[in-house]
């Protein structure tokens, strides 16, 4: 344990005296451009959907509702986090590894550029129209050839990227034995399995969708497809989350001055989520047909269970909160509570996104009960859940990560003004998420469904009686898009215009007499065996059941 | 890895709400028959016209105070719509879709399945208060999604 220390020391005056290392910093910077400018189109295109939900903008014919939907889908649930995500863990594991070795980064640009082959694919065939299908893209509803192979790239430079964080670790270990990898890339290796295993379904799905778009197959699996998207759909989920968690255990609490909470404990937290999270997106099926009830209720366990390392998060980010805010000075029951930073937005985005998790973490545990989610399925509630989830709880991490990684990676300071800036920028943000949200949530109860433009259902009474919620939703998007603008200029300031300077990637210590983690949370064999044992418990049956007893498949329609 | 008392004490809470949310799901589920819709027959979705009971939609009394309605759904609408019943009936729908994926969703009640193409599925409700229900498609299916509708009043 000793020798780690002192290495770990070693590694951080190295990085200290070098700096970031130039290459890697531009790596990670194209990926956090990318993101930004996809948040600031995502962002507009979301303004446009809120205004025309509320029935106060007609859309132009030839830039349809659902058009929008699906920009907006994909440019903030697939690019905007997945090329964050790479940028992200990219500098963690240059930062705490020092440095990316020539071949990792190589396939860091590679990856990136098979991205933007598979975005160019996908955007313009929806903006062409000819893939109005939203990010969920469920056959029969086909749409062009194109919009597959697009994802396909999407998923090749995926693939890439986390084979590229498999090869800097593996050779990390290699000349580091018997030591444990740094908590951040540890986090990093967690994201990237999820994110390779987590993909091979839909890939599959997405494989057998080309060839039935060209018309060279006719008929293609619906429920099968349905099934193999959403043990991606939901990993995708947890991949943010953990990511977010990441900064959550790692960095916070160097900004606040404190400790880890346990280094152990943030590791076991890493590989359960790993472990439990796949079979997780079936509880997006509990009202599907051709699944028993049987079945779903065991995967109303599947699904809970992924609530419990959230549980063990959220004790170890108060209790780091606590020890810290006592260490300077804070007394009685909640005195340390006041001693927190909340004038410095590294630590008051995350906090927020900390505290939005507390009743987003709630309803996805209320809603995955089969009988409650019967009442709430594909209503508002659900899109008030996820603005929450990862529009609040990640989206709002990801900006507190910003703050200090994009001037880290640039060598520039992160200045007052731009504090400052930030603190406005996260009460907006955070204003426009309770209006929306809860407006969500709440129209949601009574009904009113998800992706759908506005609609009156015929001057029905109780459609005309969501309408004063859905405004409520527009004035939330309203103060959404004047965040997001703020906070790309914000990124893009930091990344060009800020004073030269150093900025520091916070990495939080253990505590001076914390016991040393065991060496058995290295064992990521036994993760991924583990992990693959829960997948089949969730999947063998439904799918096998699927593929046997599937009755005749469905012909293409485009239906927009 | 030692844990401190409190940690030890929520994560046992934790686990409870997890267990309890189990126990509950499953008592409704199995012991008072409130499973989520969850019907296994298949058929062919290009054929559903000469497929019985699909190729005759409309509402059938049953029983005394016991209705089934066979419906498609197809794009953008129910088939049959405007369905009227007498207050306190309990309605089995029994649905499946002729093209793609649809939603049929009642709005103040808890009707809520998806209806794919090739799935026949069925899901039952007592209506005990007259009114006007709102009857809509809550998956997106097309242009029209927004138009596809229907009621059913209860008299």
């Amino acid at each position: 344990m000793e020798a780690t220390a002192i290495k770990h020391s070693f590694t951080e005056k190295a990085n200290r005296a070098l700096g970031v290392n130039e290459k890697d910093a531009k790596l990670t910077l194209t990926y956090l451009s990318v993101a930004f400018i996809a948040l600031l189109i995502g962002g507009v295109l979301g303004l446009l959907q809120g205004l025309e939900r509320a029935g106060l903008l007609q859309l132009p014919s030839w830039l349809n509702y659902y058009q929008v939907l699906t920009a907006h889908g994909v440019l903030l649930v697939l690019i905007f986090t997945a090329t964050f995500v790479v940028g992200y863990f990219y500098a963690g594991i240059s930062h705490t590894m020092g440095g990316l070795i020539p071949k990792v980064r190589k396939m860091g640009w590679v990856a990136f550029g098979l991205m933007v082959i598979g975005v160019v694919f996908v955007v313009t065939t929806i903006v062409m129209g000819e893939a109005s299908v939203l990010y969920t893209f469920y056959p029969p509803m086909a749409a062009s050839p194109y919009f597959y192979i697009g994802l396909v790239f999407i998923v090749l430079g995926i693939w890439t990227s986390a084979l590229g964080v498999f090869t800097n670790v593996m050779n990390w270990r290699k000349n580091n034995k018997g030591q444990h990898i740094p908590l951040l890339s540890y986090f990093a290796v967690g994201v990237f399995t999820l994110l390779f295993f987590g993909s091979l379904g839909v890939t599959y799905e997405v494989l057998t969708l080309i060839p039935w778009a060209f018309g060279w197959t006719e008929t293609v699996n619906v429920m099968l497809s349905r099934t193999l998207f959403w043990s991606f759909g939901h990993t995708l989920v947890n991949i943010w989350y953990l990511t977010a968690v990441s900064a959550w255990y790692v960095a916070v609490p160097r900004i606040i001055g404190g400790r880890l909470f346990s280094d152990t404990l943030a590791r076991v937290v890493v590989f359960l989520l790993v472990i439990l999270n796949i079979p997780g997106g079936f509880h997006h099926q509990i009202v599907d047909p051709g699944f028993s009830e049987g079945l779903k209720f065991m995967h109303v366990f599947m699904s809970l269970s992924i609530g419990f390392p959230s549980l063990m998060t959220a004790f170890a980010m108060f209790a780091v909160f606590e020890r810290a805010g006592r260490k300077k000075g804070g007394k009685g029951l909640l005195g340390w509570f006041k001693k927190l930073p909340f004038k410095d937005v590294r630590f008051l985005a995350p906090f927020i996104a900390m505290v939005a998790f507390i009743p987003a973490g709630a309803g996805g545990i209320a809603q995955t009960n089969n009988q409650l989610n019967q009442v709430v399925h594909n209503t508002l509630w659900v899109t008030g859940h996820f603005h929450l989830t990862v529009g609040t709880s990640v989206a709002l991490t990801f900006f507190g990560i910003a703050y200090w990684l994009v001037p880290h990676m640039a060598k520039r300071e992160f200045t007052p003004r731009m504090n400052r800036l930030g603190i406005i920028q996260t009460i907006i943000w955070t204003v426009g998420m309770l209006f929306m949200s809860g407006a969500m949530h709440t129209v949601g109860l009574f009904g009113s469904p998800r992706r759908t433009s506005y609609s009156t259902y015929g001057d029905n009474a109780t459609a005309l009686g969501w309408d004063p919620y859905l405004i409520l939703l527009a004035i939330g998007g309203t103060l959404l898009i004047i965040a997001v603008v703020m906070m790309v200029y914000i990124v893009f300031y930091l990344m060009f215009k800020a004073p030269k300077g150093e900025t520091e990637f916070p990495i939080g210590e253990p505590e001076d007499n914390a016991a040393p983690t065991p060496m058995w949370t290295e064992r990521w064999g036994l993760w991924i065996i583990l992990m693959l044992a829960v997948v089949a418990m969730g999947y063998v049956i439904p799918l096998v059941d699927l593929i046997v007893n599937a009755p005749p498949g469905s012909p293409p329609f485009k239906t927009w | 890895m030692k844990m401190h008392r409190f940690e030890e004490i929520w994560l046992v809470l934790a686990a409870g709400v997890i267990i309890l949310s189990m126990v509950v799901t499953g008592y409704q589920t199995f012991a008072l028959g409130m499973g989520p819709p969850s019907n296994k027959e298949t058929i062919d979705p290009q054929k559903v016209d000469e497929t019985a009971p699909f190729d005759e939609p409309g509402v059938y009394q049953i029983g005394e105070n016991e209705y089934e309605v066979v419906m498609t759904l197809q794009i953008f609408s129910f088939n049959p719509g405007d369905i009227e019943i007498p207050a306190g009936s309990t309605v089995h729908f029994t649905m499946t879709s002729k093209d793609v994926v649809h939603g049929f969703q009642v709005a103040g009640t808890n009707l809520n399945a998806m209806v794919m193409p090739g799935h026949i599925q069925k899901i039952t409700q007592k209506f005990d208060k007259p009114g006007e229900y709102l009857v809509l498609c809550n998956e997106y299916c097309g242009s029209g999604h927004q138009l596809m509708s229907t009621t059913i009043t209860v008299k």
